[in-house]
């Protein structure tokens, strides 16, 4: 199962501002009830771009005309908190996106982001802000992440990323789905299993 | 002598079958627990790959997100609730896995079930596709919440890949004031250390009221570690452990039993240990602790006031303050208690167990909950439920006006039939306050112990416990 090498990401992003947008917000959990991750991607942060009492259209960056299109999203502290669901990675994903760049992540969801080849690299909040002023003045601005220099690139600036080494290392040599590799490792898990007693029996 | 370790490198080394390529490190995962919403795409995916589960009988399933909690008769009115239940009845049977269906009568929320059965062991690997697979940390397991990518890599090879954790051992010391609980407990370290504080950190939770607490009430601690952002959760196994699990269907027995107990008393953290840090609460310290906003670590005690963004101690905290206050149409700088609620919820993986239910019904005894106030008790499985209605539990909670329920999730995250309405404000003694979190896009949490439910539902209002029962 060859995987991509996932070197860089590029294209038009869109600010979704704040910290601590959980997985709820999301993808409510009432959009959870199904057997498969198909169409998800339409439910992506619903109940923050519908009014829940009129069910029109709001002004969610994601609603808005100029931004449609970006495959990078833009986001504050902490994002993706809370639940385990790998519906909110899918539901981003699916949408289109195909990298997210945040000032900090809650671990579970950046570990099944990274599980789905999307990126979702570190930046500073004075640098996303300068990114996210960018791509408002100009919103067909092409936003670069780099994750072998560990930049990204915008209308003539540099900003600095950080990234986990493990994931980093996973995505830009192709092996960001693990499954293949502790494929490989299944008769060294039986060995490790005989040596643990409440498994051994 | 070897240099001393915590639980959390104990049970890492021994679980670790070898290092990956890109510096992680994949690690057998010995219980794994499953349920029905994220699972199905995991065993579609092993389809696809045309592979079989590894080690089927270490893989337990139990249906309780979707169930409804006032229809037992299948099919049920939602298809799609009914869709999940077939296809993980079907996954279960063709890959041979213990599945505790209702019909078994050990059907509940997966962090109760797994206890309750015995299938939750010290010095264990535990992984569930539910971030409050922390819960099982009480027992001191290392028990990790992951994805569907990762729920498939356990059912093909019985192990994932993961990072190392830091270590924070969280030491609470002292007798927690009467009507203070261990919701309360975790509600203040969440409200303190933040909700992301504990971002690639596995917290042990210590201390002199850890070691008094019974296995329930650190179950409750641990199953919040994630909304604290620790993604593990664990008190060290000692007498109370062992003794909740001597006699449970997968605990071994007789001479087994006694050499397991010594076995895994060994994985406690030695003294001396290395913490990347350590912080230390006084339990006198702690009162009961409610939710003012739109996650957990937006908390007070019950006696002060709700935040105004002028006393904001930052600008992130200030633009939290306006978005909290703005969703939860609550006025700056009031008193929380006198808050009016429409619905009380008592149940969930944190407080659906039955010494929470046992509490209320001591203080529900010949009360009633408020006129207008729709309150329902919903138990946290098949077990807790039966146990329940022995001893006439059920019976103080539907006098006083709660509404029994079957077991499951149910109101905590609102998949199943059982959700808020509009604007509606629910006391409730789950583990998340999110927007939206409770089925409704507009509805409103406030999180607290069961006790604290109890008290508002009679009174209609968010109360403090101690004054409306008496408590001292």
């Amino acid at each position: 199962m060859a995987l991509a090498k996932i070197t860089s990401v590029s294209g038009r992003a869109v600010p979704v501002v704040g910290n601590d947008i959980d997985t709820d917000r999301i993808i409510p959990a009432r959009f959870m009830k199904c057997v498969t991750f198909d169409g998800l991607g339409e439910f992506l942060f619903n109940d923050v771009r519908k009014d829940p009492k009129t069910g029109e259209i709001t002004d969610h960056p994601l609603n808005q005309p100029r931004y449609q299109g970006a495959t990078i999203l833009l986001s504050g502290a902490n994002f993706g908190c809370g639940s385990s669901r790998e519906h909110a990675p899918q539901a981003i994903q699916k949408y289109g996106f195909k990298a997210i760049i945040a000032e900090s992540y809650a671990e579970i969801f950046f570990g099944n982001s990274t599980t789905l080849g999307m990126p979702c690299v570190t930046a500073a909040r004075e640098d996303i802000a300068k990114i996210a002023a960018a791509v408002d003045s100009n919103p067909q601005t092409e936003v670069a992440i780099d994750l072998v220099k560990l930049e990204v690139r915008f209308a003539g600036q540099s900003v600095k990323i950080t990234q986990r080494e493990s994931a980093r290392d996973a995505l830009i040599n192709g092996r960001w789905d693990a499954i293949g590799e502790l494929l490989d490792g299944v008769p060294a898990v039986k060995e490790t299993a005989k040596k643990l007693p409440y498994l051994a029996a | 002598m070897p240099s001393p370790q915590s639980l959390f490198q104990k049970v890492w080394d021994a679980h670790t079958v070898r290092q990956l390529a890109n510096g992680q490190t994949q690690l057998l995962i010995g219980t794994h627990l499953i349920h029905e919403v994220t699972s199905p795409q995991a065993f579609g995916m092993l389809r696809d790959l045309k592979l079989p589960v590894l080690m089927p009988h270490r893989t337990f399933a139990t249906v309780d997100h979707i169930v409804p909690t006032n229809e037992l008769v299948e099919p049920y009115k939602d298809n799609l609730a009914q869709a999940m239940m077939d296809e993980l009845r079907k996954n279960t049977k063709e890959f041979g896995i213990t599945f505790f269906d209702r019909a078994t009568g050990k059907q509940g929320i997966v962090h109760i079930v797994g206890p309750e059965q015995g299938i939750t062991q010290p010095g264990t690997t535990i992984a569930c596709g539910d971030s409050h697979t922390s819960t099982h940390g009480a027992f001191g397991a290392i028990a990790f919440g992951i994805g569907t990518s990762q729920v498939r890599d356990v059912l093909a090879t019985q192990t994932m890949a993961l990072g190392q954790l830091k270590v924070r051992r969280i030491e609470v010391n002292g007798k927690l004031r009467p009507g203070v609980y261990a919701k309360d407990v975790i509600l203040h370290i969440i409200r303190l250390l933040g909700v992301n504080g504990g971002t690639g950190y596995a917290y042990e939770y210590a201390g002199s009221t850890f070691d008094g607490f019974t296995m329930e009430e650190r179950m409750t601690v641990c199953n919040m570690s994630i909304e604290g952002g620790a993604r593990v959760g664990y008190v060290n196994p000692d007498e109370t452990t062992f003794a909740y699990l001597k006699g449970r269907p997968y605990s071994p027995t007789g001479a087994a039993w006694d050499a397991a107990v010594a076995s895994r008393k060994s994985f406690a953290s030695d003294p001396g240990c290395h913490y990347d840090d350590v912080v230390k609460i006084d339990a006198a310290s702690i009162a009961p602790t409610v939710t003012w906003g739109i996650n957990p670590g937006q908390g007070i005690s019950i006696v002060e006031n709700i935040p105004s963004p002028e006393t904001a101690t930052s600008a992130d905290d200030k633009a939290g303050i306006i978005e909290a206050l703005a969703y939860m149409k609550l006025p700056a700088g009031a008193p929380i208690k006198g808050t009016k609620i429409d619905v009380a919820f008592l149940g969930s993986c944190t407080n659906g167990r039955l010494s929470d239910f046992r509490e209320v019904a001591k203080y529900l005894k010949g009360r009633k909950v408020a006129a207008g106030v729709k309150a329902i008790a919903v138990p946290g499985s098949q077990i807790v439920a039966l146990q329940c209605e022995k001893e006439g539990i059920d019976k103080v909670l539907a006098e006083a006006g709660f509404e029994w329920r079957a077991a499951g999730c149910s109101m905590c995250l609102a998949m199943n039939p059982d959700k808020l309405i509009g604007d509606q404000l629910c006391a409730s003694s789950s583990n998340r306050n999110f927007k939206g979190r409770q089925g409704s896009p507009t509805g409103r949490t406030v999180l607290m112990s069961p006790v604290m439910v109890a008290a508002a539902a009679v009174t209609g209002t968010v109360a403090d416990a101690r004054e409306v029962f008496a408590v001292n």
